[in-house]
């Protein structure tokens, strides 16, 4: 169990929160130390940007406690308004108010200070986020790149003890997207900011967080680094969130999961003669003209460029196999041999 | 709302906003809650009494006006309706906006003007007896537009665009592709008005009909002036010639349910329209280009209701004027009326906009079940006729001083006497009740155009839910806030049966001066006044023709 303590900068203890009928949070618990990035994924209405919104405080919660920094935010009896919390958000819409200038946006945030400290405060941030140029502009005449920039050196100026972002890359472009977040994760890494960030996007939170929380129905997956979750999931869902997997029938016996396509290693804590499920890694199977452990007749291939997709179809099982290879084959080419590497594949017991 | 525990996790932000808003709520009922409350002290005697001599033929004026109007605001808004938008004539654009005026002529003036200009012995009837060669009045007369007929028809032309409004959207919102395909199915362009335009439109119709009929039942000048016996008629003389407010107030809720019928029957039309224009959002529907002479032809049809609903008595209200002016000028009685309208709309205006915003903050801060009812009864008064809220608010202003006065009297020794009515805080209170549902409305469409999570950003960023207010919501709405404010202002200024019943002793607003005079029978006296009165009503057609093609319900 969690514990308040002054070590975690936020603590999560068995909030709940419904709408109606519909179950937003469902008794999350969750604590991040200070500095850490963190990663919430999830489909959407999973009920992660529900929780952004509880630890911000525009939300209430039904039942639980909220902790920042180890003081009761929300609880039984307490409830912190959120201009009262330190914390920064930015939104999936930015939401930069179209009224004021990019120096007036984030000076909005700094009303209760004095003049010359919120002006040099001011110049700081623009100065640290690369949009010194842009202080003068409406949010209408910057572009999307832009208006994230304005949005988070709003966010950050005040000082918060915790920023939290709702898929603040979602809404630029693919190529622009990738650069905008390496360059704002290694500026929240530099200042050391604690960070809870929302994504839907399963490469972004692999690559963004130092720890990544995978949500379902209001629950919590499983929590863990990108490895972790990635290469350790704890179930099928967490595995298939990840990764299209091939997944295969088979027994469980004699320490050998038992298939169509072969007998695979692995001890397991599992009843002799159990059903197991081989979930096999498109890139876990390697592909040539040579024969391998099992043959194979190439359906259709799709090249994408630095890999190309292959469909094998394999005697014995139902669905065809999706396998991804570096290697060319050469056009035309229909038998091949597949064998599958060893860390290629998971097993879990069937759905 | 779940849970027994949500009680411990409520907040507080926003909980004053809404405390506010159950006061408005509340302030907004009272007048209705004392009508009932009189109305029951009347014995039952009285209410028999009632039922067989006022009642039926009031009842019976009222389903027939109700009825005339109904057809002719129908017919005229939604043929201009579909004139202006199927086909392209010269003139088109101009009179697309023009066709608003009308909306600048309050019913009690329509009637006053044309009292005179239709008189025996008038300028219309002399030009007519000339060009028929007939020498007096006593050869050759029109029949009398002091009529059911003359009121229905005077009527119908001044509260037609209630109906064009809403048709003429519906009618551009329907898709091309609509007519198109009923084309290829083999309907002629002519008839796709009658299989397709109009079954569509017809919810529009629905809502503008019964916003138009809304108007009437409000109408106590045009109706008296013309000799039509209404509930609305009924409700004032029974109160001012009779002093009977037992009566008067059981004639007022008899009215309240023809009100509510009505408001039943627009709910319901506005439901349909809803439905039906969310299927479509596609390329608009584009006129078709006719001969110059169906052009003309078309041209002098759409202006025909134009001249009649506001061109003819707005150049008969300038020419009085201007007579007037040469003859004595701006007299200090005039200056007098209109130094309280002003006021007395200013003031009302102020307090309708800010119990709107309170009603409507309230409501975005703390969404549910209990704001959303909050704001439904605040809104109330939008469809109670001006004297039903007047009667009320007297009933209530009254009770209210006595318990002053007598309170006042008893532990200081001095008599208040009528501070609420003398004052003019309850004709106030009348205007704000019947007006809040146009400033509230207003302001709930401005503010639905800002997105929620300025509000969390705002908060987020160290402002309280005032704060956000001020900073954000204020600047963001408040050309909303504005028009809203200036629909009440105007709708103040115009508002005749509310201020006839409320005003102070000896306080005369332009309305006021206006009735007095064509009671009278001195109709050019206060051809000043009415000239003023349309000159302030224009000022919102120009606001709904800027606001585009979309114009909005006024």
């Amino acid at each position: 169990m969690i514990s308040a303590t002054k070590d975690y900068a936020l603590e999560l203890c068995n909030v709940s929160r419904r709408f109606g009928q519909t179950v937003a949070l469902d008794v999350v618990s969750l604590a991040i130390s200070p500095g850490e990035i963190i990663c919430l994924v999830g489909r959407s209405g999973c009920g992660k940007s529900t929780l952004l919104r509880m630890i911000a405080g525009v939300d209430t919660i039904d039942s639980g406690r909220v902790l920042l920094n180890g003081n009761e935010v929300s609880g039984p009896s307490t409830f912190v308004e959120p201009e009262k919390r330190r914390i920064g958000f930015v939104f999936q819409d930015y939401a930069l108010f179209p009224h004021l200038t990019v120096e007036q946006n984030i000076l909005f945030g700094l009303k209760d200070r004095p003049k010359q400290e919120a002006a040099d405060r001011i110049a700081y941030v623009l100065e640290h986020i690369g949009i010194a140029h842009l202080s003068a502009r409406y949010p209408h005449m910057l572009s999307g790149g832009e208006q994230q920039r304005a949005a988070l050196a709003r966010a950050l100026a005040p000082q918060p003890d915790i920023l939290l972002m709702d898929e603040p890359f979602s809404n630029l472009d693919r190529g622009l997207r990738d650069r905008v977040r390496d360059e704002t994760l290694s500026l929240l890494r530099k200042l050391g900011t604690t960070v809870i960030m929302v994504t839907h996007d399963p490469e972004e939170a692999l690559s963004a967080g130092d720890r990544v929380v995978l949500m379902k129905s209001g629950r919590i997956v499983q929590t863990g680094t990108g490895y972790d979750l990635h290469d350790r999931p704890i179930n099928p869902y967490a595995a298939e969130f990840f990764c299209a997997f091939n997944k295969v029938p088979g027994v469980y016996r004699d320490g050998h999961v038992e298939t169509a396509i072969g007998r695979f290693a692995r001890q397991l804590d599992a009843g002799e003669g159990s059903p197991m499920t081989l979930y096999i890694r498109p890139r876990g199977i390697s592909v040539s003209r040579e024969a391998g452990d099992i043959s194979g007749r190439v359906k259709s291939r799709v090249f994408l460029g630095e890999v190309e997709q292959l469909t094998v179809l394999v005697d014995g099982l139902e669905q065809p196999l999706q396998v991804r290879t570096m290697n060319r084959l050469p056009p035309g080419t229909e038998a091949v041999g597949l064998t599958v590497l060893p860390d290629g594949w998971l097993t879990f017991p069937p759905a | 709302m779940t849970s027994a525990a949500q009680g411990s996790y409520r907040r507080s932000a926003g909980s004053r906003w809404l405390i506010g808003a159950g006061a408005i709520a509340f302030l907004v009922m009272l007048p209705i809650l004392a009508l009932v409350m009189q109305a029951v002290q009347g014995s039952a005697g009285l209410w028999s009494h009632l039922v067989s001599t006022i009642l039926p033929v009031a009842l019976l004026d009222t389903l027939i006006l109700l009825s005339g109007v109904g057809l002719i605001t129908a017919v005229l808004g939604t043929t201009t309706a579909w004139l202006v938008t199927a086909y392209a004539f010269p003139g088109r654009r101009v009179l697309e906006w023009a066709l608003l005026l009308p909306l600048a002529v309050p019913t009690y003036i329509i009637a006053y003007a044309y009292l005179d200009i239709l008189h025996p012995v008038g300028p219309v009837q002399g030009a007519i007896r000339w060009l028929l060669g007939y020498s007096s009045p006593r050869e050759f007369r029109l029949p009398d537009v002091r009529s059911m007929t003359g009121c229905i028809l005077l009527l119908g032309f001044v509260l037609y665009p209630y109906v064009y409004i809403p048709t003429r959207a519906m009618f551009l919102t329907q898709s091309a592709s609509l007519v198109e395909a009923a084309r290829t199915l083999g309907i002629s362009r002519r008839a796709v008005f009658w299989h397709v335009a109009l079954p569509l439109a017809r919810p529009a119709v629905a809502v503008g009909v019964s916003l138009a009929l809304m108007e009437t039942l409000n109408d106590i000048g045009a109706s008296e002036f013309l000799g039509v016996r209404t509930l609305t008629v009924s409700i004032y003389t029974t109160w001012i010639t009779r002093s009977d407010l037992p009566g008067a107030s059981q004639i007022a809720l008899s009215l309240l349910l023809v009100v509510v019928t009505l408001v039943a029957f627009e709910k319901w039309a506005r439901g349909k329209q809803r439905y039906s224009t969310g299927a479509q959002r596609n390329r608009a529907f584009e006129p078709r280009q006719v001969s110059a002479g169906l052009g003309l032809v078309l041209f002098i049809t759409v202006l025909l209701p134009i001249v009649v609903g506001f061109a003819a008595p707005a150049t008969y209200l300038a020419v009085e004027a201007w007579k007037r002016l040469e003859f004595a000028g701006l007299s200090a009685r005039f200056l007098g009326e209109a130094f309280n309208t002003i006021v007395l709309a200013t003031f009302a205006t102020i307090l309708t906009v800010l119990a709107g915003l309170l009603v409507s903050y309230a409501s975005r801060l703390r969404p549910g079940t209990t704001s959303s009812w909050l704001q439904r009864l605040s809104t109330l008064g939008y469809a109670a006729p001006g004297t039903v809220i007047a009667i009320g608010v007297l009933i209530v202003s009254a009770t209210a001083d006595r318990f002053i006065d007598r309170t006042a009297h008893a532990w200081f020794g001095v008599s208040t006497g009528l501070l609420f009515i003398g004052s003019g805080a309850a004709l106030l209170y009348a205007y704000t009740v019947r007006f809040l549902a146009i400033s509230a409305g207003g302001i709930d469409a401005g503010l639905a155009r800002i997105p929620i999570s300025f509000d969390h950003a705002s908060r987020v960023l160290g402002q309280s839910a005032a704060g956000t207010f001020r900073y954000v919501h204020l600047p963001l709405s408040k050309a909303a806030i504005t028009a809203a404010g200036l629909l009440v202002f105007v709708d103040c200024v115009k508002e005749l049966p509310a201020t006839l019943l409320l005003r102070p002793l000896n306080v005369e607003t332009f309305a006021t001066r206006l009735y007095g005079e064509a009671a009278r029978g001195t109709y050019e006296e206060a051809s000043i006044a009415a000239l003023s009165i349309v000159a302030i009503g224009i000022l919102p057609v120009i606001m709904l023709s800027r606001m585009g093609r979309n114009g909005l319900r006024p």
